[in-house]
This record gives C-alpha cells, structure tokens and sequence, in this order.
C-alpha cells in the first residue's frame, strides 16, 4: 500500500454517484487538484465514506474533487494521511485546521511526525 | 498468598470503578469507536481528577513523585482502568499518567536531568526501539543495527520495526550491536534524541488496531555521544529484558479487565435476550459459555497476582509473569470470543465493544513476546538456562 493516497482524483458528482458506505478515509481537493481536507468514515457513521464524503463536500468550501480509499484501519491511515500533509506542506489541510475557539479532536491534537519512505 | 483484599485495596479498587464509570464511558460514548484520544480540555480535566484521587503516575517510585503503591494493588487498579471500550491499549485514554520509561530511574544524573525530569513534567516523551525487522522475540541475536565507536561518539546505522510512539517523541532508547561476536552482551543501550541528523520515521504501520500503529525507524549515521549510554556498554541486553518481564504483569492486567467487562455485559444480556420462547440464559450452551469466562478470569487474575506478589517481594518472578502473560492473553481472547458468539451479530457490530476487543486482544497473543516465547521462558526456568 502506497504511504500517501494517490488515487484518481473525480469530480465531487461522479464521487457521490460511485461512494459506497464503507469505511475508511478520504481526500477533498479544490479546483487544482489542491488537497484542502482529510477526513474518515468510522463506526459512528451512519452510511460510511458515502455520507461522510457527500456532508464533506456540501460544507468544505472549495471542494471540487474527492477520492478515498476503503479501509478498516481508517483511524491510523487518517492519522497517517495527515501526517504526511505536515510533513509535505508544513501545515494541516485549511479545512483541517481548527477555527479560533474551536475544540480540537483528540486524534489531530495528538498528531506526530513522519519522514515517509514514498 | 492472601486473596483477601485490604481495606484500602478495596477503597482503591472501588475509586476506580466509579471513575471509570462516570468519567470515561460517558466520554466515550461521544468517540469514534476506534479512539484512543480524548479531547485535550476532557483529558486535562481528568488528569486533574486522577491527581487529585492521589493516583496520578501510579508507576512512578515515591522518590520521584509517584504515588506509593505496592504493585499488587497497582495490578488490581489496572484490571479496574482497562473495563471500557479503549481499556486494553488506552485504559482510561491515559489519564493516570504513567513512568515513562522507567529504565530511566537508573540513568546517570545529567541524562535524568535531560530526560526522565522532563518526561514525569508531561515536557518530553520517549519510546522504546528494541524490536527490529529481523525479529522481535529474540533481541539478543535479532538486532543488526550497530553502533560503531568514533572518538566521543557513537555512530549509529540500522532501524528498528513495531515501534510505538517514535512519531511522537523526543527521545527513544535505542538498543545496538556493540560487539559483534558477543551475542546479548555485545549490545548497548543508546539514548537517542529524535532531532538528531540520520534519525527517521519512515513509516506507519497499520494493524488490527485501527488506531493505534507502530512505526517503522531508520539510522543513517546517526551521531550519538558516549554520555548517552544508558547503563554500561555491551550491558544493554539486561535492560531490555528487564523491561520486557516487568511489562507482562500490566500486560496481563489490561486482558483480565476486558474480560471481565465483557462477562459482565454477557451476564446482563442473556437473561433478556430471548431465543424460540425463553431466556438464552436458560440454555445450557449459553450457561457453559459463561462458567468457561469465569474459570478463564479467576486462573488469570490469581496467576497475575501471583506473579506480582513476588515481583513485590523482591523474588524472581519471570516465570510468574512468563505464565500471567500467557495465559491471561489467551483466555481473554477465549471470553471475548464467547461473549460475542452470545451477542450474535451485535456482537460483531461496532456499536458494542466486542470486535474492538476482539481485534485487539488478537494482537496480545503476540505482543510483548508471543505465547510460543512465553512458554520458552517458562521451560527454561523448569529446565535450567542449559535450554536454548
């Protein structure tokens, strides 16, 4: 399994036509292909990475493309992804980012550091 | 030995339960399934709480500012903090603090003024870099990372597998050949910062626990001075076995609080869950199940207790712990296995626990030396050390 998520990038209509509800993780991109949010379906989801990527998209502005990856290891993969954002760009996705007051989730809080391999 | 529990254990035992009841499942009813994390502002409250019960760093020794508890009550407190969802890797999401590495309460004063210090003030996190991709259960000959001697320094090459927390951490105790034709006395224990050049996390390991993962790490002439030696040089070996002996009672602990968890719900369950007019409670398979849970519980809980009574008295307790550890492993793997088979497909579903536990119990079977070792320890102390 590649570290970083190099799937097809597809429009935010064909993504939701084809989103099944499983769980596992997922990347939003804006116009260029910019990735501007990593999310996960887990076990409180109520319809998986189709529910979870279809509400991501409606409330992420910007979100133009999306593409996933099924994965029971949805909370380490998510973790992973971020983490490697931060280490590629040195910051959190924009959407991913904490607004001034807001709580932020143990598992970002918590985030560690990765010179990934590939 | 003395079943009978002490007043004061009893107070204890009985503080954690209601902490763990009021604290943590409300909590975690709001977290993913899978979580190992609390909301910083939830998990600094709790932190608060454990403190102010005067059971925070329940592991650290009094002279450090640890609470002081003889190890017997600090099993039964940690079979009492493992009883929910996250119990048996996070139990209680951390919020009893912990030692850290205690390996370092024998370092020399300026590395505990550089390390330990730090670590008990929440400043600094370390981990432990023992296993390697050529195995794990048999350091002494496994480790192929060297450390090769370079005036003041030691330059370090290699990597290690299955390490957890390196992504997280400041510093790590990274164990290195140091002599090559000396088997377990021909390495050394190196404490080594994780800014320092050659040092990285290469990557995430994913397993059945979905949330927490081990890393993988390499050494690229990694530049380490001798002052960070921990312990003596080529005596590395002891250090790390030390630990791993020590490390199987809570090991133990944290299977034997699942299962108890989840006895308990099968015992609330089956009397109301019905099956072709009456209770599953009412049928024999059910009720074998259950006495089965029970003997599992009761032969790991006293073999724990056993194992740390002698580590309490100062006894040799590496078969003790060799025995907790096998089989309080297996048998919570036995319960959680039943208690799912009673629940039917809720108990597969991730709105119950179960699968977690299943998942994750899986891994203690292997996890800090697999049964199979275990077993090999134990025969060694039956047969005499002769037993390779």
């Amino acid at each position: 399994m590649s570290t970083r998520l190099n799937k097809e990038w597809l429009s935010a209509q064909t993504a939701v036509s084809q989103l099944s509800g499983n769980l596992g993780v997922f990347q939003l991109a804006d116009e260029s292909k910019r990735i501007i949010f990593v999310g996960y379906a887990g076990g409180k989801s109520r319809f998986g990475l189709k529910g979870e990527v279809s509400e991501a998209l409606q409330r992420t502005s910007g979100a133009a493309f999306a593409r996933w990856e099924v994965n029971t290891a949805y909370m380490s993969r998510y973790k992973e992804l971020l983490m490697i954002h931060l280490h590629d760009y040195g910051q959190l996705p924009e959407a991913n980012q904490p607004s001034p007051g807001e709580s932020v989730p143990g598992e970002i809080a918590t985030l560690g550091q990765l010179r990934p391999a590939g | 030995m003395n079943l009978q529990l002490t007043e004061e254990q009893e107070l204890v035992i009985a503080m954690v339960r209601r902490f763990v009841r009021e604290e943590i499942l409300p909590l975690e009813l709001a977290l993913d399934p899978d979580a190992e994390e609390l909301a910083p502002e939830d998990n600094a409250r709790l932190i608060e709480k454990t403190k102010a019960m005067g059971l925070y760093g329940l592991d650290i020794p009094p002279e450090f500012g640890g609470p002081d508890i003889d190890l017997v009550t600090r099993t039964l407190i940690a079979v009492e903090m493992a009883q929910h969802r996250g119990g048996l890797y996070v139990p209680c999401y951390g919020t009893f603090g912990g030692a850290g590495l205690a390996q370092l309460f024998e370092a020399t004063e300026e590395q505990k003024e550089r390390y330990l210090f730090p670590t008990l003030r929440g400043e600094k996190k370390g981990f432990f870099g023992l296993s390697e991709p050529s195995g794990g259960s048999d350091p002494a000959r496994a480790i192929q990372t060297k450390a090769v001697q370079d005036g003041d320094d030691w330059i370090i090459n290699g990597g290690k597998l299955w390490i957890s927390g390196a992504d997280k951490a400041q510093y790590g105790l990274v164990f290195a050949r140091t002599a090559n034709d000396k088997g377990r006395d021909g390495v050394t224990c190196f404490i080594v910062d994780t800014d320092t050049p050659g040092f990285s996390v290469r990557r995430v390991v994913h397993t059945l626990r979905s949330a927490r993962y081990a890393t993988e790490l390499s050494f690229e002439d990694m530049r380490v001075p001798a002052s960070n030696i921990l312990g003596q040089l080529n005596k590395g070996f002891a250090i790390a076995n030390d630990r791993l002996t020590k490390q199987r009672i809570p090991y133990a602990a944290g299977c034997i609080g699942v299962a108890i968890k989840a006895q308990e719900m099968a015992l609330e369950y089956v009397p109301q869950r019905e099956t072709f007019g009456a209770p599953l409670s009412s049928r024999q398979s059910i009720q074998w199940m259950l006495v089965d849970n029970e003997i599992d519980i009761k032969q790991s809980l006293w073999l724990t207790l056993e194992a740390a009574a002698k580590a309490q008295r100062g006894e040799s307790f590496r078969k003790e712990a060799a025995m907790a550890k096998l089989v309080a492993t297996e048998a919570g793997g036995r319960v959680v296995d039943r208690c799912m088979q009673m629940f039917g497909g809720l108990g597969v579903a991730k709105d119950l626990p179960f699968e977690r536990w299943f998942r994750e119990m899986r891994i203690r079977r292997i996890g800090e030396g697999p049964s199979e070792v275990q077993r090999h320890v134990i025969a060694r102390e039956l047969l005499g050390s002769s037993l390779r």
